[in-house]
């Protein structure tokens, strides 16, 4: 008896090989994506982007806090902290207890300088618990309803993963969304892992323009986070190298989007991050007729 | 090294780390490597290996493992590298106080095994490759991932012989009925695997 098989792949679609979890070594030239032709108009970074300067877009940082009067940063319109014994997230003066948290805050400002910038910290307010600590912080911002939420951070713990993908599930249909950073090694690592959210790794091109996106993820997006100066603490500026710095310049895209284009929802969000990624080119006109 | 377990390293795990903090100085051409393991009670990070620049005599020092580049790293799980850290003037002051070495460039990744973070190895100023080269990073953290695994297996020798004494104290501490009822299971599996063998 001979058994029926069933094609794996629509025609037309791009043959994917194996997952990616980075770009070592690549370039924007090694990963060509043809756009699907569902698109009546081509989305470009002019008509995503415009002139926006993401004003009046409520971003969150969910980190290590942020440092106040930070140059790099400018003016803070919040910032939590979660209590380590009840987990009650709770209003706290400015400070960061490392410098990451300042870090990606003064990488969102330059890209997206008319934000309102909130943080809550999670790593450095107490040592105990810590995954119980970044749950409730992340949240706790969820609830706030932010409209960006910014998340260089992840936990291994597989105890947290179900309570995160609920999490990460109601900010997707709350039009809150939640940029996560892929780990910087090739560990199986949380929220960024869950496909409701927007995952980022960095590419090895030093241009903080250059969006890239994998065909082959799990990690969707690339962007610059190597070789980067941010803000550090006591008002000083340091460089650095990882995918934590890539997160915040993806954060600022979708902040400055969401400026211009305030009803988009998460997965409209995303589709116009593809369209726009450098190394998506546009369907033909053919494909393009629906 | 579950939660509830402090940090008392044994001399094999001493050499261990001792070799790890010299092979990592020498691949990243580093002017020092130290590695900090975690205590898990006192939520401190404690210094237990360094080569090169820096002071031997330090090995035990403690501080809290929420504050600092290394405890961002313990706490997230997750690698970090720094330069041109000379213009951050708290930091230099607190690893001057606790390694008397003032770095320019930081490399930092966490000793992870099976999810639970064991520590952190650093790398005190790499080669100026090193410092902003995502590759570099990724051989950091494969030599780390390494380096982890290896401790944990020098911990896990470490506690057999405790684990057989602990043994031992329990069957001590049985009332005789007891004991009989042990041995009869005892005797039973050995019937058993008799019949099956």
């Amino acid at each position: 008896m001979t058994s029926t098989t069933v094609p794996l792949r629509r025609a037309g679609a791009q043959k994917l090989t194996e997952l990616s979890w980075g770009l070592r070594g690549c370039g924007p030239q090694d990963i060509p994506v043809q756009a699907a032709g569902v698109f009546r108009t081509a989305v470009t970074p002019e008509l995503a982007l415009g002139s926006s300067t993401g004003h009046g877009v409520r971003v969150c940082v969910v980190d290590s806090g942020i440092e106040a009067d930070h140059p790099a940063v400018g003016a803070l319109s919040g910032c939590y902290r979660v209590d380590g014994e009840d987990l009650a997230v709770v209003e706290t003066d400015p400070g960061d207890s490392c410098g990451h948290g300042t870090a990606c805050a003064s990488i969102i400002r330059q890209a997206a300088p008319d934000c309102e910038l909130y943080s809550v910290q999670v790593l450095g307010s107490s040592f105990s618990g810590t995954g119980n600590v970044l749950l409730a912080g992340l949240r706790w911002a969820v609830q706030q309803r932010f409209d960006v939420i910014n998340m260089s951070l992840s936990t291994t713990r597989p105890e947290f993963v179900q309570a995160l993908h609920e999490m990460a599930d109601d900010a997707f249909f709350a039009r809150s969304v939640i940029v996560a950073a892929a780990h910087n090694s090739r560990v199986e690592s949380f929220p960024w892992r869950f496909s409701s959210v927007i995952s980022v790794g960095s590419h090895q091109q030093e241009d903080p323009a250059l969006i890239l996106y994998n065909p082959r993820p799990p990690v969707e997006f690339f962007a610059q986070g190597q070789n980067v100066r941010v803000g550090w603490l006591n008002g000083s500026t340091i460089r650095t190298t990882g995918n934590s710095f890539a997160t915040p310049r993806i954060t600022g895209l979708c902040t400055r989007i969401l400026a211009k284009h305030p009803q988009l929802t998460v997965f409209e969000l995303k589709s116009v991050l593809y369209q726009i990624a450098a190394n998506v080119g546009a369907a033909s006109a053919t494909e393009n007729e629906v | 090294m579950t939660e509830d377990q402090s940090v008392d390293a044994s001399a094999d795990a001493v050499e261990l780390l001792q070799s790890v903090v010299r092979v990592a100085r020498a691949i990243f051409g580093a002017a020092a490597s130290s590695v900090f393991l975690l205590d898990h009670a006192t939520h401190e990070l404690v210094f237990q290996a360094v080569a090169g620049a820096g002071e031997q005599s330090l090995i035990g020092t403690r501080f809290p493992a929420d504050r600092g580049i290394a405890g961002w790293v313990a706490m997230s799980g997750d690698a970090m590298v720094v330069d041109d850290l000379s213009t951050d003037a708290t930091f230099a002051r607190d690893l001057a106080e606790s390694t008397r070495y003032v770095p320019n460039a930081l490399m930092a990744v966490p000793l992870i095994d099976r999810g639970n973070v064991l520590g952190v190895l650093e790398v005190l100023d790499p080669a100026a490759q090193s410092r902003t080269d995502l590759a570099e990073l990724d051989l950091l953290q494969l030599f780390a991932a390494q380096a982890a695994t290896a401790l944990r297996m020098v911990l896990a020798h470490r506690s057999q012989p405790a684990a057989g004494f602990a043994a031992l104290r329990t069957v001590q501490q049985l009332t005789p009925s007891d004991r009989a009822a042990g041995l009869q299971l005892i005797d039973a599996m050995r019937a058993l695997l008799a019949t099956t063998s």
